[in-house]
């Protein structure tokens, strides 16, 4: 009973890791619109921000928990400029799906 | 005991709200699933002693990210389509990519020695927060200045990119304002009596 819920490093990096699985198979099976793609990506930031955390806590040095920060700082201005590009691909279009944007295949 | 229930509590929440992201059909949905499976983050972040990253996420992820992907949503007026024929063609790709990083990364996972260390319980008398602090303002400070600058860039470009001038709404021009001169657009007659003036 307490082995189970004793909780060590590399459950924290499981479920990273199960996170992460999720987010870039929701990038490679979304065809729907660009808007979940993105969701996709702020979870797989979350991943690796839980890993940074997890190793920072178990090693006692808190340069992880400054470079969460950091990419957390990142992965909001990304968030802005994706949504800002993908307002402006919306206008002429009228439609957010993947399959939309075929401009660039030759 | 309780940090460990409250660790699966908050991690099999978290994943389930991740799949439903991605798997609900509406994106209003997904976008509310997102938010409950930030908020299971900070609540692991909590579990790990990480406070001040907690609340962080909290508010800016929650606050600021979850709320412009909502604005996003709302203002685009996407509705939640059928899926597509062409899943199909992604599947093998996508399930073979899944199962190949399933593979690295529980490689790594479960040969790294389980939990060398317990996590420290606040060493000092410092506050995780006033820790964070002391190093973040000056071991970390240039990178810190940085991050501001990348925020400060995005907020342009964000404003840069959605910007447009609509055609034909009337828009006061500041420079056309202040140029006009006397000669341009005032001319004094002298009008005699009974001639009228002549153009």
């Amino acid at each position: 009973m307490t082995s189970i819920l004793t909780i060590g490093l590399s459950h924290y990096l499981s479920v990273a890791m199960i996170l992460f699985i999720i987010g870039a198979l929701g990038v490679i099976f979304n065809r729907r619109n660009i808007i979940v793609m993105l969701m996709a990506i702020e979870l797989m930031l979350l991943a690796g921000n839980i890993n940074l955390v997890a190793f920072s806590s178990y090693a006692g040095d808190l340069t992880g928990q400054v470079f969460t920060m950091i990419v957390l700082t990142v992965a909001a201005a990304e968030a802005a400029i994706g949504l800002a590009i993908l307002v402006v691909a919306f206008r002429p279009r009228g439609t957010i799906a993947v399959d939309a944007f075929t401009e660039m295949k030759g | 005991m309780i940090t460990g229930a409250v660790f699966y509590m908050f991690a099999l929440a978290l994943i389930f709200s991740a799949t439903m992201t991605l798997a609900v059909r509406q994106p209003v949905h997904a976008v509310l699933f997102l938010i409950w499976s930030f908020f299971n983050a900070a609540g692991l972040f909590l579990n790990l002693g990480a406070e001040f990253l907690a609340f962080i996420l909290l508010i800016v992820y929650i606050g600021a990210v979850a709320v412009l992907f909502l604005f996003v949503v709302m203002m685009l007026n996407v509705k939640g389509d059928k899926p597509t024929r062409k899943r199909a063609k992604a599947m093998p790709l996508g399930l073979s990519l899944g199962a190949a990083l399933l593979m690295q990364m529980g490689a790594v996972v479960w040969t790294w020695p389980s939990s060398p260390l317990p996590p420290p319980a606040a060493t000092e008398a410092l506050t995780n927060t006033e820790a964070l602090g002391r190093v973040l303002y000056t071991t970390y400070l240039y990178p810190f200045q940085i991050c501001g600058l990348i925020l400060l860039v995005a907020m342009i470009g964000a404003i840069v990119l959605t910007l447009r001038h609509r055609e034909g709404t009337k828009r006061q021009n500041v420079w056309m304002q202040l140029g006009r001169e006397r000669e341009d657009v005032l001319e004094i007659c002298h009008v005699k009596t009974g001639e009228g003036i002549e153009r």
